[in-house]
């Protein structure tokens, strides 16, 4: 049961992961693009391919909270003790994210939808980063489930600042490949080819920063790192790299519809990787059994949860299938041709 | 009878699973939670109550036809979607804190309560993707399939409230688990969700949704009326969430006492802090208004009736209740502060009551709305009453609870994190608040601005 519920805990990371991770990364592109006329057309992309999955995507991240806090509740407590800081910017970048995404949607002015979107664009950016911090320093072993204690070196040793490079990365990178589908289904060739580019270069420098995270895992947290290269741990590894290969291959061939399954391969057996890696402990040196909550608590949680993705899988189903087949676009626009009018009755 | 419920108050108490560590920032941490909670409570009533409106009027559109009845249901389905993602960013905010600032509560209770949360997780997720489905699918799906996927959104606003409640009403009535040396063993997570205290809790915050949302709406409407705005638009507008809110509103006075029975048998300390019954007294007086003075035990200039708290409490003239006197000096709430909450409630759930009741009387008599201007006044601030009240209600349990988090079973102190400087966290988290507060009444009034025809204008 306990396995189960930590099985389901990272099914809920690998979804955040790479779901969770189109949105922060979109926010990236939406960062880099440029002045408020150059970069409107791909702000345009962005706003409309965010917009009706944002929210859903984001509840993965509430998912493994509960799910967390009901199942090993005292690594729950004592994680949130241990970062403390990070999660609490995470939180406010939680805050001002999703409202100034919001808030965009109904901009009136260009100099509005600038502010709300320099927002939104940057909060993209650290939070994914802060997150990383968090789950480096638990991989890294700084959590003292006993004693636990707010300390800053928790989330600023090398593994905690490589996950959250890291972590940025993955982010733009499965954003880019998503977007540059989305731009074929709004019928932007040239916006296909940006984030095809896009996709290429973060896809090759992402796997260049995972082989470096390898290396500083190998001297600051050596069992991850003997879990990642040997045995199921190894098996990830070895899917993420050629799913990741796959990707840049079908990138390369103008393939954008495939290769956004293989990019979700790709993150998602990192995220498997690290589980598979670090079994049986929950915390590194605290086992799954010493962590679990009893097994009255454990049943009752999957089979109400269990009953739950019931309804809530052919839920999602349902929703990406209208995403997907642009049932629910709205017409595609440059951010800022909505302002244009505005603006030339001003001038 | 009397002896029993002290043994109650002595009962075995647990030291939390991180153990016994200092509680620097005890204050500071319950700031942080009620601001938040303060800031999310609005748009759970949203959550709530709004996609039952829209639906509603979305019902009368496929009716009828009338395009006015679709350009309302699509325009409240934006602003729906607005407030949903600021509820979602800011009941992030809540599960967040219950880790950063109360850890110690959930290491040592999170295995008895947290499958209300999982729950909570399946439901919440249904609300955000079938109120994207709807609201992005207004003229791109059939028009029966597009009101259908607006039902998932008005359940699990339910379901969503049924969850969380269950966990403030079991904070209030702990059940569900064992006690061994101040450990927590052998936990039962059914029992625990489906405590006695929930019923009532969960029902007094359903129907509160409808009435501080329907308040808030047709105060925005009565605003336009007052304005000269008089369109079939703006009209169904008024109607809808008044009659939402002017149904709902009476109703409250019955489920209030109800809430109030419950309170009296499970918490007999909240209540006699509500009322500020400071001994233990048979056929015991209601004091309206007035200030408790903790070192006479007598409330000043209040106003009282006798019997009547014994009535209230117990359905009974000559009942007992119980004093605050019954637990020791350390385990009394504030009770001014609960008792002047719990009246700012009362008393404002009384007056929406009577709204309400002159409003559904004169459209079932007359069959017209209220002509006087003085209606249309007094509803442009029923809604932030209504805020109010909502607000002062969740004091009047809350604070009323302390100083338990869990009630007679943790304190807050015990549960609170052992991090050093809350306060810095705290006025960052305020500033947050008041910005984002800003932010979402900036943007209603955009929306607001924008003329309805475009609603349905093809595009």
């Amino acid at each position: 049961m306990a396995e189960i519920c930590l099985g389901l805990i990272f099914v809920g990371l690998t979804m955040y992961a790479v779901l969770g991770g189109a949105d922060f990364g979109a926010g990236l592109w939406d960062l880099t693009a440029g002045g408020a006329h150059g970069g409107g057309r791909i702000r345009g992309l962005v706003q409309r391919s965010m917009s009706p999955v944002w929210e859903a995507n984001h509840v993965w991240l509430i998912f493994v909270l509960v799910i967390a806090w009901t199942a090993f509740p005292v690594v729950f407590g004592a994680i949130f003790t241990t970062f403390l800081v990070p999660l609490f910017l995470v939180a406010l970048g939680i805050i001002f994210r999703g409202t100034a995404f919001a808030l965009r949607g109904q901009a009136g002015t260009i100099a509005e939808a600038r502010v709300l979107g320099a927002v939104f664009a940057s909060s993209s950016l650290f939070l994914p980063f802060f997150l990383g911090t968090v789950l480096g320093g638990i991989a890294a072993g700084e959590v003292d489930a006993a004693h636990p204690e707010t300390t800053l070196a928790a989330w600023t040793g090398p593994t905690s600042i490589a996950a959250g490079i890291l972590g940025v990365l993955t982010c733009a990178y499965i954003a880019a490949v998503f977007l540059a589908g989305d731009a074929r289904r709004a019928e932007q060739p040239d916006l296909e080819a940006a984030f095809r580019t896009r996709s290429v270069a973060i896809g090759v420098l992402t796997g260049a920063a995972s082989i470096a995270a390898l290396l500083v895992l190998r001297s600051d947290a050596r069992d991850l790192f003997d879990g990642l290269t040997s045995g199921a741990g190894l098996a990830a590894v070895v899917v993420s790299v050629l799913a990741g290969a796959l990707t840049l291959f079908l990138l390369w061939t103008w393939r954008f519809t495939p290769a956004r399954w293989t990019a979700a391969v790709a993150v998602a057996a990192v995220v498997v990787g690290w589980w598979l890696a670090s079994r049986p402990d929950v915390l590194p040196g605290y086992t799954l059994d010493e962590a679990a909550a009893p097994d009255a608590t454990l049943t009752a949680l999957v089979v109400s949860v269990g009953l739950g993705l019931l309804i809530l899988v052919p839920s999602l189903w349902y929703l990406y299938r209208l995403v997907l087949r642009g049932t629910l676009d709205q017409s595609y626009e440059p951010l800022d041709q909505r302002f244009r009018p505005i603006d030339e009755d001003r001038a | 009878m009397l002896a029993l419920s002290v043994l109650a108050a002595v009962t075995e108490q647990v030291t939390g699973a991180l153990g016994d560590t200092p509680a620097p920032d005890a204050i500071e941490a319950r700031r942080m939670q009620a601001t938040s909670f303060i800031a999310h409570i609005p748009i759970v009533c949203f959550g709530i109550a709004f996609p039952a409106m829209i639906l509603f009027v979305h019902g009368l559109y496929l009716r009828t036809g009338e395009s006015h009845y679709k350009a309302l249901a699509k325009r409240w389905s934006k602003v729906a979607l607005t407030l949903f993602a600021v509820g979602v960013v800011t009941g992030t905010i809540l599960s967040f804190e219950f880790g950063l600032l109360w850890p110690d509560f959930m290491a040592t209770f999170g295995e008895v309560f947290g499958l209300a949360f999982g729950l909570e997780g399946v439901s919440f997720f249904l609300e955000a993707i079938f109120i994207a489905i709807y609201v992005y699918g207004w003229d791109r799906l059939p028009r029966r399939t597009h009101f259908l996927t607006g039902i998932p959104v008005v359940l699990a606003g339910f379901a969503g409230s049924f969850c969380v409640i269950a966990v403030n009403g079991w904070m209030n009535h702990p059940r569900g688990f064992s006690i061994a040396d101040g450990r927590v063993v052998d936990p039962k997570p059914w029992s625990a969700l489906l405590n006695s205290n929930m019923w009532h809790e969960l029902i007094h915050m359903y129907v509160a949704g409808y009435i501080v949302t329907g308040f808030i709406v047709a105060g925005v409407y009565a605003t336009g009326w007052l304005r000269g705005k008089r369109s079939a638009y703006h009209r169904t507008g008024l109607v809808v969430a008044l009659s939402f809110a002017a149904l709902a509103a009476p109703v409250q006075i019955i489920i209030g006492d109800w809430a109030g029975r419950t309170v009296a048998e499970n918490q007999p300390v909240k209540l006699a802090s509500m009322e500020g019954l400071a001994q233990t007294t048979k056929g015991a007086p209601f004091t309206f208004l007035g200030w408790f003075d903790k070192d006479t035990g007598e409330v000043e200039y209040g106003i009282e009736i006798p019997k009547m708290l014994s009535v209230l409490a117990f359905h009974d003239p000559n009942a007992t209740v119980q004093g605050i006197d019954t637990v020791p000096a350390d385990d009394r709430p504030p009770t001014n502060l609960v008792r002047f909450a719990f009246q700012t409630m009362v008393g404002i759930g009384t007056l929406l009551a009577l709204l309400g009741v002159v409003f559904v009387f004169t459209l079932w008599r007359k069959r017209r709305l209220p002509r006087s201007v003085w209606f249309y006044r007094v509803l442009v601030v029923s809604g932030p009453l209504a805020l109010v009240a909502l607000i002062a209600g969740w004091v009047t349990t809350e604070v009323g609870r302390q100083p338990w988090i869990v009630y007679e079973v943790m304190r807050v102190k015990d549960a609170v994190t052992s991090s050093d400087g809350l306060e810095l966290g705290f006025i960052a988290l305020a500033a947050v608040y008041l910005l984002l507060a800003a932010a979402v009444v900036w943007l209603l009034r955009r929306l607001a601005a924008q003329s309805p025809e475009q609603e349905v204008v093809p595009h």
